[in-house]
């Protein structure tokens, strides 16, 4: 039996070849703590003898300066933001994700194409054409998502107060930050939910402490490092 | 919320005419010509080309400068730009009942992505967004005339234009006959599967426009023409030159 490794075709440039690497995907919304949770399992495997490579969704160098200049002062429909997003995903995949897995690594991933299909759909564009852009993506050994619900997600984020984009402002008008934020956290929860078993989530209950989700997290990243020689 | 890209079957007042062509094909010519020809006759037209969105353009020439793209970062900048003008200037006026001249269209990105390995499927997918044109014309010249027309009076070919970044051949000549090559054929493919018109690109330029304004005429019954040029009339009723009003105030 040959195992599927992309969600569709193949993308041009990445032949049969073999990856040794292991792909390890935290999701989760904005203030959720992933952050948190992708440093203590950096430190964790580094320190059992893993060659780890972490990546966000931070900007690649082909796209970074474009989507910023873009996002200040225009109109963005919503195909031509994703296919930006999507153009700065693959390239950071081919940069940074792509050599380490084969090159033997565990590549571990804040937020991959789930986000960005999540972001897309809220905004407008249609759930099918997102998950045919996205199909070139690499299936990851794991993908973590940290469940929280909104009420829980408000204590956390408050502190740091609201940020523009994480409270869906470029298309949620009229209305106060806090109900603008409650809005779009709603319908980005709700996006993921719907995504839990067609694309085989591990649920990790993010209300819960730091100490008790770094546990249940762990379990998923040594399954999904079964085998692999430290 | 209207779901993007819409698939609804929409009626759009304007029309939108299409030339393809590999490079050297003289497609951008024969649309420009067709252009002045469109005005004369009083038709409101809209000119738009590959690359060209102001958000994304500069991203896309960043990355060739710095040969940054590989083929599905390539294909992907250029859709964005595409969805781009597709949104802001395309659409918007096939809406206004403008007739839009668009040299290179979604075939130019079916035709280079495919010749650089990008899953043809996929692709119709990710361009799914695209208005269907009203006419689209192939210029059909064959592999050995356009690299004459390309490389006559040319020092250098540019990397992308040759294919450097695929590997076919170090020598930008070579790589070049082996990526226009493989761009040929996808043209072909394509011309059949969306019902292209084809003109041949080696006959006289007159006798191609002549048979290009045919094509075309069947497409402007019941277009809307563009509405009188009051500026124009208000210059030769008062015989000031207008020598200081910008291009787009006589345009209008």
């Amino acid at each position: 039996m040959t195992e599927r490794r992309f969600y569709g075709v193949p993308p041009a440039g990445i032949g049969d070849e073999d990856l040794p690497g292991r792909l390890i995907v935290i999701e989760g919304t904005d203030g959720v703590g992933r952050s948190t949770m992708i440093s203590l399992i950096k430190e964790w495997l580094e320190t059992s003898g893993y060659a780890v490579v972490d990546s966000g969704l931070t900007r690649s160098p082909l796209v970074g300066p474009g989507i910023e200049r873009a996002k200040r002062g225009h109109v963005l429909d919503p195909i031509t933001l994703n296919l930006f997003y999507a153009t700065d995903f693959w390239d950071r995949f081919e940069r940074i994700i792509l050599p380490a897995l084969r090159a033997g690594m565990v590549a571990l991933v804040d937020r991959y194409i789930f986000s960005l299909i999540a972001r897309g759909n809220v905004r407008g564009a249609s759930r099918e054409w997102l998950e045919h852009v996205y199909s070139f993506a690499l299936i990851p050994d794991a993908t973590i998502y940290l469940d929280i619900d909104v009420e829980n997600l408000l204590r956390r984020v408050t502190e740091r107060g609201f940020d523009y984009w994480e409270s869906g402002g470029d298309y949620i008008q009229g209305v106060s930050v806090y109900d603008s934020f409650v809005q779009h956290q709603r319908a980005m929860l709700e996006q993921f939910q719907a995504m839990i078993d067609p694309y085989d989530f591990q649920v990790v209950d993010a209300r819960h402490s730091a100490e008790q989700m770094f546990a249940d997290v762990r379990i998923h990243v040594e399954r999904a490092l079964a085998g692999m020689p430290a | 919320m209207t779901q993007l890209p819409a698939q609804d079957a929409e009626q759009l007042p304007g029309r939108l005419i299409v030339v393809e062509g590999i490079d050297g094909s003289g497609k951008s010519t024969q649309l420009d010509l067709l252009h002045k020809w469109l005005r004369s006759e009083g038709y409101a037209t809209v000119f738009t080309e590959w690359n060209s969105s102001p958000i994304v353009r500069g991203t896309t020439r960043r990355g060739k400068r710095r040969k940054l793209l590989t083929p599905m970062s390539f294909c992907l900048i250029h859709a964005a730009d595409y969805a781009s003008r597709m949104y802001a200037q395309i659409r918007p006026a096939l809406q206004a009942g403008v007739i839009v001249l668009a040299d290179r269209y979604v075939y130019t990105a079916f035709a280079r992505d495919a010749a650089r390995g990008v899953d043809r499927r996929w692709l119709r997918d990710l361009y799914s967004f695209s208005v269907p044109p009203s006419l689209a014309v192939y210029f059909n010249v064959p592999l050995e005339e356009s690299i004459a027309r390309i490389t006559l009076g040319r020092a250098e070919l540019k990397y992308y234009e040759a294919g450097l970044d695929m590997g076919f051949a170090d020598e930008p000549r070579a790589s070049f006959r082996i990526f226009q090559g493989r761009i040929l054929e996808e043209y072909d493919a394509l011309c059949s599967e969306f019902g292209i018109k084809q003109i041949d690109a080696t006959l006289p330029l007159t006798e191609q426009q002549v048979q290009f304004r045919e094509l075309v005429r069947e497409q402007l019954h019941g277009a809307p023409r563009a509405p009188r040029n009051e500026v124009a009339d208000l210059l030769q009723k008062t015989g000031l030159s207008g020598h200081y009003l910008t291009d787009s105030a006589l345009r209008r």
